[in-house]
């Protein structure tokens, strides 16, 4: 589930960086990057898992999948929160540096 | 248990190779033709970019990564940081689940990145030829 979760963000944040590209300044491949990389090591996981359970792999307990849900919504939280952090620290549009520094008339 | 410690350890040298190599790059540049059949010209992906998708493929997963092994109670924040790591019998299995799971993951995804920087090379080459061929 978990796996499957941060697929469709890795798939949904690459749709809006296409949309996007080239003229965005979002850094929306911050999250590209994140969710890709994080599917793919979740799949090598997920792969190992299957060599063990077999079917089984398939037909988790409703307490397993539940929890594994809550884990990969969290993990989808914790990239945007660093997606978030990345934009406001490298501030491409100028928005925070033209917050805290208003020009005095 | 610690899987994610094998890419992290391959991001901090993807990361310094890309450092090091972007100070002794110097820009080149490649003639495309655009849309409206004239020449633009634009930079080539440089080898130090190339190399930063590798860092930043391995520094996103292995950051989620880490937050699922703390998470699972696996990561705490007091020595020896790893929970498999406190005493011998989990830290063999711990060892063997990085030489299994943790280097296939590094595995696949220095292939992925392979297989990226291919497609990218191809396509640059691609519009190359397609310049020549009309000039």
């Amino acid at each position: 589930m978990t796996l499957l979760i941060t697929v469709f963000a890795a798939i949904i944040s690459t749709v809006v960086w296409y949309q996007n590209a080239p003229g965005s300044n979002m850094k929306i491949g911050v999250l590209c990057w994140l969710y890709w990389g994080a599917s793919l090591m979740w799949l090598v996981d997920a792969i190992y898992e299957y060599m063990e359970l077999r079917a089984e792999y398939f037909t988790p307990a409703l307490e397993d999948m539940l929890n594994d849900t809550f884990l990969g919504l969290s993990v989808v939280a914790l990239g945007l929160v660093i997606w978030l952090v990345i934009v406001l620290v490298k501030d491409p549009k100028g928005v925070v540096k033209s917050t805290l520094l208003k020009k005095v008339d | 248990m610690a899987c994610f410690v094998v890419p992290a350890a391959e991001a901090i040298i993807a990361t310094t190779v890309s450092q090091i190599l972007k100070s002794k790059e110097t820009p080149e540049h490649l003639e495309l033709m655009n849309e409206q059949g004239g020449v633009d010209t634009v930079e080539k992906i440089g080898a130090s970019k190339k190399v930063g998708w590798l860092s930043k493929l391995l520094w996103g997963g292995s950051a989620l990564l880490a937050f699922e092994h703390v998470w699972h109670g696996e990561i705490t924040p007091f020595f020896p940081f790893l929970t498999a790591a406190s005493n011998p019998t989990d830290l063999a299995e711990m060892l063997s689940e990085m030489s299994t799971v943790g280097v296939s993951i590094a595995v696949l995804i220095t292939a992925v990145w392979g297989g990226m920087v291919l497609v990218t090379r191809a396509m640059e080459k691609d519009m190359t030829m397609t310049l020549k061929k009309a000039k």
